[in-house]
């Protein structure tokens, strides 16, 4: 029998995707997902990814829709191809879902994260920490004679780099937001 | 004009405007205002079932032999819980259900209530979607929604919990048409691009097969028809699921019989040695599958299916169609006739001529007895005595089942309920009851096993209270079949917990409820004893004491290919057909 006169490697939503399911390279995906702000909706997606026992690397929420009651949850996973597309068909097929985006397919989409990160220290090890910051472009929130809590924003990767640097210096608590991301262009 | 009305009172109208006639359910404190619309009105008949587990089977089995969806009503906490089994079986095996349950009231919720659970909580998981109602103006178009939901796209079970005082406050009523459901549509038609490209390969294939499942039955009675006339005209031959018998008839010249763990032989090799796989609303199972690696592993995959995460999930495929079967099969005869109606057609007939040499295994043969009621002997017995009736099977779960599904014949869909995905031992009792509520005046028998059947078997006074007439095949080996034949083969022959102690005598039991109660042993007395059993006006237990140490074949080991089936000892083992795929 003749083989397929198939394209390989179009887009997911094309009856012709013959990518290579069988891959077991993981990659990390960021997906956004549209849903109704309704009750229940976060424990639907989450229940999802941990019924079936798939990664959630990251996660946020929040309604970006105020008319339309609609939310965005950002989320970060981590799987083979295979495993992603599937994660995406399970999310879509949730009632309240609208969208299910792959921010990472679409291409290297806009990732920011704010973290809140408190440094306890005196003398040269608060100094130190402080020029940091002001490398980093971390802003001082709040401040007493033995500590600073500051704000930075950007990717996880310059939040973990500075995270690192403080704490050799006095890093005593750190909050993070989670990713939020836009695809880039029009 | 806008309808001002209590929510109980909007609970009924919705579902009477929805077209239910029958719904399935118990009471408790938490439904009782709803109860009592139910008791000033004709139009709703409700069936007081015996615990809500068998509630939502009653119900599946009345949606799975009519194709409307089942409708359930309980009660809070516990009556939301015992529905979990129900609801989950459902879930797995695309069943259109929708239950309502009482909630205590919204000023109670989360306090730890009495009777309060967190219903939407422990049912997200185990229903297509569930609703909590806390507005009153909300909860008829709720109820629509729920209705279009558990019937859309790959149907399912659904839930809406209604706290107390919503069901006592007034609020106006959503007519049907109103209600907002067009957010949820999923795509039915497929993509024109791919269905060329199947009817492509359909025009070249030597080796191809239909695998078929239950899709094609929820797709409705039209995509059995398409189906047909589909397999007649390019005599391909044509496997099916569990979930799939009867939407292609077991007559039929291409039918080869199940496949899967205790497929037949011929179904299983066609499969293992395939060049073409048309899955038709199958999802590649793991009882289906055997090892994954080797799954016919020279085949070019086609998959139909209206459910996305369905398609690629177990086994990659080559060719996906998203889509209703019916839809799709239509388009797929239309675009294969204006093409001319290729076929290669000397492929196709080395093909059979293979698949006839398979067929010469003979792969259901056993030892008969004189003595002892063989279990396939039984249902090779019922099948002849009761085909030409109209009839609906269900079956509870294990060997029993697999037997009924080798040996007993569906002509059409919608005549063989079973729990397939979930595998609920208690789910034949109650779903024969559901079907035969739906059909009275059909032959409604539910193939059990001794042990299956005691899960549920409280139900037996919901049948004598509604003068429902259902045949309970029971076959009995006083054993857990399926238990034991894989302690048998695979745990050294320690038979752990496997036998049933202390059953009833069926003859009294049936009796003490009002039913007609019968025990055969001699093989001799089976004929006239089904034909008694068919006759008799009303509900029967028939206890069919049979083989105790049966097993059932043909098998496929749990992590094995196709073509390491094994056959009953006496099967003619046809070694040089397996070495050739």
């Amino acid at each position: 029998m003749a083989a397929l006169k198939i394209k390989k490697g179009s887009s997911s939503h094309s009856a012709y995707d013959l990518r290579d399911s069988h891959s077991q390279v993981e990659s990390s995906h960021t997906l956004a997902v549209i849903v109704d702000n309704e009750a229940g909706v976060l424990a639907r997606v989450i229940g999802l990814f941990s019924g079936r026992g798939y990664n959630i690397d990251s996660l946020t929420v929040a309604e970006v829709d105020h008319k339309g009651h609609k939310s965005r949850i950002t989320v970060v996973t981590r799987g083979t191809e295979a495993v992603i597309d599937q994660i995406k068909a399970q999310l879509g097929r949730i009632v309240p879902v609208h969208e299910v985006k792959d921010l990472t397919v679409e291409g290297s989409p806009v990732e920011r994260e704010l973290a809140l990160i408190k440094v306890s220290g005196t003398g040269d090890k608060r100094i130190e920490a402080l020029r940091l910051a002001e490398i980093f472009r971390a802003n001082v929130v709040d401040s007493t004679l033995e500590s600073f809590v500051f704000e930075i924003t950007g990717t996880p990767e310059k939040i973990d780099a500075f995270a690192d640097l403080m704490r050799p210096l006095g890093l005593a608590e750190i909050a993070r937001t989670g990713v939020a991301a836009l695809s880039r262009g029009a | 004009m806008a309808r001002q009305m209590t929510g109980a009172k909007m609970v009924v109208q919705a579902l009477k405007d929805q077209g239910v006639d029958t719904i399935f359910g118990y009471p408790g404190g938490a439904v009782l205002p709803i109860y009592d619309e139910i008791f000033q009105q004709n139009d709703i008949r409700h069936i007081l079932v015996r615990h809500e587990q068998a509630a939502v089977h009653m119900a599946e089995g009345y949606a799975r032999s009519t194709g409307k969806p089942g409708v359930v009503l309980v009660t809070s906490g516990p009556g939301a819980t015992n529905a979990v089994t129900g609801l989950t079986d459902a879930l797995m095996d695309s069943i259109p259900v929708v239950v309502l349950t009482g909630q205590v009231p919204t000023f109670l919720v989360g306090t730890d209530g009495f009777q309060e659970a967190d219903t939407v909580g422990i049912t997200r998981p185990c229903t297509k979607h569930n609703w909590l109602v806390k507005d009153p103006a909300k909860l008829s178009e709720t109820i629509h929604q729920a209705f279009h939901v558990a019937t859309s796209g790959r149907p399912g079970p659904v839930l809406v919990d209604m706290p107390k005082d919503v069901q006592f406050a007034v609020a106006t009523y959503t007519e049907p048409k109103a209600a907002k459901t067009d957010h949820y549509q999923p795509k039915v038609k497929g993509d024109l691009d791919a269905i060329t490209k199947l009817v492509e390969l359909i025009e070249t294939a030597e080796r191809p097969i239909f695998y078929t499942g239950g899709g094609v039955i929820n797709s409705g009675n039209a995509a059995s028809q398409l189906l047909r006339e589909l397999v007649e005209a390019t005599g391909f031959p044509i496997t099916s699921t569990l979930m799939g018998l009867g939407a292609y008839p077991a007559s039929g010249k291409s039918w080869l019989g199940m496949l899967g763990m205790h497929g037949l032989y011929e179904a299983n090799l066609a499969m293992h040695g395939c060049d073409l796989m048309i899955n038709l609303g199958a999802r590649f199972d793991d009882r289906i599958t055997g090892r994954i690696a080797d799954f016919s592993p020279r085949s070019t995959k086609v998959h139909v299916d209206i459910d996305a995460s369905s398609i690629n999930k177990i086994i990659p495929v080559d060719l996906p169609i998203l889509g209703d079967i019916g839809h799709v099969l239509e388009d797929v005869l239309k675009v294969w006739k204006s093409r001319g109606r290729k076929l290669n057609k000397s492929g196709l007939e080395k093909w059979w001529k293979k698949i006839e040499e398979w067929k010469k295994v003979n792969c259901l043969a056993y030892t008969a007895s004189e003595n002892t009621i063989k279990p396939q002997y039984a249902l090779q017995r019922l099948e002849e005595l009761t085909k030409k009736y109209d009839r609906y099977i269900t079956t509870e779960v294990g060997q029993h089942q697999m037997w009924a599904a080798q040996f007993l014949g569906f002509e059409d869909p919608n005549r063989w309920m079973t729990s397939g995905g979930l595998g609920t031992m208690g789910y034949g009792f109650p779903a024969s009851i559901g079907v035969q509520i739906a059909h009275p005046d059909a032959l409604v028998i539910n193939v059990a096993g001794e042990a299956s059947w005691l899960m549920n078997m409280q139900e037996m006074g919901t049948a004598t209270q509604f003068r429902v007439p259902v045949k309970q095949f029971i076959l009995n080996n006083e054993r857990l079949g399926m238990v034991r034949q894989w302690q048998e083969l695979l745990h050294g022959e320690r038979y752990s917990h496997s036998w049933s102690e202390s059953l009833p005598d069926f003859v009294k039991l049936a009796e003490s409820f009002g039913w007609k109660g019968m025990q055969v042993s001699d093989p001799a007395d089976l004929d006239d004893a089904i034909m008694e059993m068919i006759a008799h006006d009303g509900p029967v237990l028939f206890d069919c004491l049979v083989e105790k140490h049966e097993n059932c074949f043909p098998m496929i080991p749990s992590g094995k290919p196709h073509n390491e089936m094994l056959l009953a000892a006496d099967a003619e083992v046809f070694k040089e057909g397996a070495a050739l795929v």
